[in-house]
């Protein structure tokens, strides 16, 4: 059972880096190294829409914010891999590419992380980091002042 | 009412590509792309995309460029669209408490846990207008600090809070959820309803109603508890998958407004609140939104009702600017029959006054 949610939550956060893959990021490396990959569609990409939801103050009850656009994919691989792939916006090649990636990494976990997950969480990481240390620059202390009459 | 009419088809087709040579402009001025307007308009695409009711940069941009920088018309075309793509599904609701903060502000607590981070903001410049953009000069990177892994930041809400001072939001009972795109607004309209208007609002209505409570049309007393921008995981559940499928993150803005207190006979008196988000970095809008979703909540508190802000019918059947600017521009439809009605009409009531009072015509 451990195992099963351990290798959900690795499969989660490949498909988490696929979605906020730049489009080399997968195309170069399926072109690469899986370019006779035998596969059937099973959803054939297509492109729509998801509501997105806030809560209530934040933490409430949920309502409708708007929509977002997204597109998605399923294939399955001739060797029985399932994937799903998810990404927002219209790039419909970009949610096929991502369902091959995640039919892949459940047969071959390990090159999948080197060739393709690993470039991506270190881009992903790097620019997260000057993200925070650009913030960081405009953290602020407000010093309250006394009035002059009191 | 207007009619339809026949001919004119080579006059708008000219009309049209009168329109195209315009919005192109002098061919040696270089053309814009809709990169450019993305990554440089930034605010305008944020403003569409959340009157537009629909989160895809890309898109509004290309809709700036071929509205010529009209933004309501911008706004018309992401509406019409949408209207183009089925709907896959509703994402599980966005989780505002675990956001990569960019910017973080609070005017109510100056030492609030988390800490303040200012972030890219128009606050404290002196709007002079700054004429070294008139050069493309290398613009310097930004400063950087270093920093610790994110720490989460309470909500100021959750902060006060703690002592019972403030009213909690209303909990996730797993009720429907209104959707005015799929129901017609109905009065009295629930407040999940009520945010999902004015989310999609036009920003200059819902700033005016907004301002219009500070001056007393529905006073409120509102301090700005927290406004946070940054980024947010989007989740959808995908059949056929056993856990939520992560999609990217959209960059949301959220207000939290903190406002007078109310109590009653059995309660302790404490702060109420308004909620503003809206996708993009749009806090003008956020604050705005908090405002009005708290003036829309008079009846909640039993409050006399005494601005525009706090009718409810008013403010969500006038915040939509597409559907305003369709009935406003429509005026320029043909009317002829109309018109020629009203002549008549007239024509007829200056005869009568004419053989009833003959003197007054003279």
């Amino acid at each position: 059972m451990t195992d099963l949610s351990h290798l959900t939550a690795q499969r989660r956060e490949a498909m988490a880096l696929l979605a906020v893959a730049l489009r080399p990021e997968l195309e170069t490396p399926l072109a690469e190294r899986w370019a006779d990959l035998a596969f059937r569609p099973l959803r054939a990409p297509e492109t729509g829409l998801v509501m997105l939801r806030g809560r209530i103050g934040g933490d409430g009850a949920p309502f409708n914010l708007g929509e977002a656009t997204m597109s998605r994919a399923v294939v399955e691989l001739d060797s029985g891999e399932r994937g799903f792939g998810q990404v927002l916006g219209r790039d419909a090649r970009m949610a096929q590419f991502g369902a091959l990636l995640d039919a892949l990494f459940q047969r071959e976990p390990e090159s999948v992380e080197r060739h393709v997950l690993a470039p991506i969480r270190a881009r992903v990481a790097r620019q997260a980091s000057q993200t925070q240390a650009e913030t960081a620059a405009t953290r602020v202390d407000f010093f309250t002042l006394v009035r002059g009459e009191d | 009412m207007y009619v339809a009419v026949k001919g004119g088809e080579r006059a708008i087709e000219n009309a049209h590509r009168l329109l195209a040579d315009k919005r192109r402009g002098p061919r040696d001025v270089p053309e814009l792309t809709p990169a450019q307007i993305d990554e440089q308009l930034s605010l305008a695409v944020d403003r569409v995309m959340s009157e537009g009711s629909l989160y895809d940069r890309a898109l509004a941009a290309l809709a700036i460029k071929q509205a010529r920088g009209d933004l309501i018309e911008a706004i018309f075309l992401v509406r019409a669209y949408r209207t183009t793509l089925p709907r896959f599904g509703y994402s599980h609701p966005l989780d505002t408490g675990a956001m990569q903060v960019r910017r973080r502000i609070s005017a109510t607590y100056k030492d609030l846990p988390g800490g303040q981070v200012l972030g890219p903001t128009f606050d404290y410049t002196h709007r002079l207008i700054d004429f070294s953009l008139m050069e493309q000069d290398a613009v310097p990177a930004p400063a950087t600090a270093p920093h610790a892994a994110q720490t989460a930041m309470p909500r100021v809400a959750d902060i006060i809070g703690s002592g019972d001072m403030i009213e909690a939001s209303p909990p996730d009972e797993g009720a429907p959820v209104s959707d005015l795109t799929r129901d017609p607004l109905a009065f009295p309209a629930p407040r999940d309803l009520c945010l999902q208007n004015l989310a999609r609002g036009d920003e200059g209505f819902l700033l005016a109603l907004g301002y219009s409570t500070q001056r007393g049309y529905g006073r409120n007393h509102p301090f700005v508890g927290e406004i946070r921008l940054g980024e947010v995981q989007v989740e959808v559940e995908v059949e056929g998958l056993p856990f939520a499928a992560p999609l990217g993150a959209v960059t949301l803005t959220e207000c939290q407004m903190v406002n007078q207190f109310v109590g009653s006979k059995t309660e302790a008196p404490k702060f109420t609140r308004g909620y503003g988000l809206s996708f993009g970095q749009c806090e003008r809008r956020a604050m705005s939104m908090a405002l009005v979703d708290r003036a829309l909540r008079a009846g909640e508190f039993e409050e006399e009702r005494k601005g525009p802000a706090q009718d409810e019918e008013f403010v969500l059947s006038h915040s939509d600017n597409v559907q305003a600017t369709g009935f406003v521009e429509h005026l320029k439809l043909p009317h002829y029959v109309d018109f020629q009605a009203e002549l008549a009409l007239l024509r007829e009531m200056r005869g009568e006054n004419h053989a009833s009072h003959p003197e007054a015509a003279e």
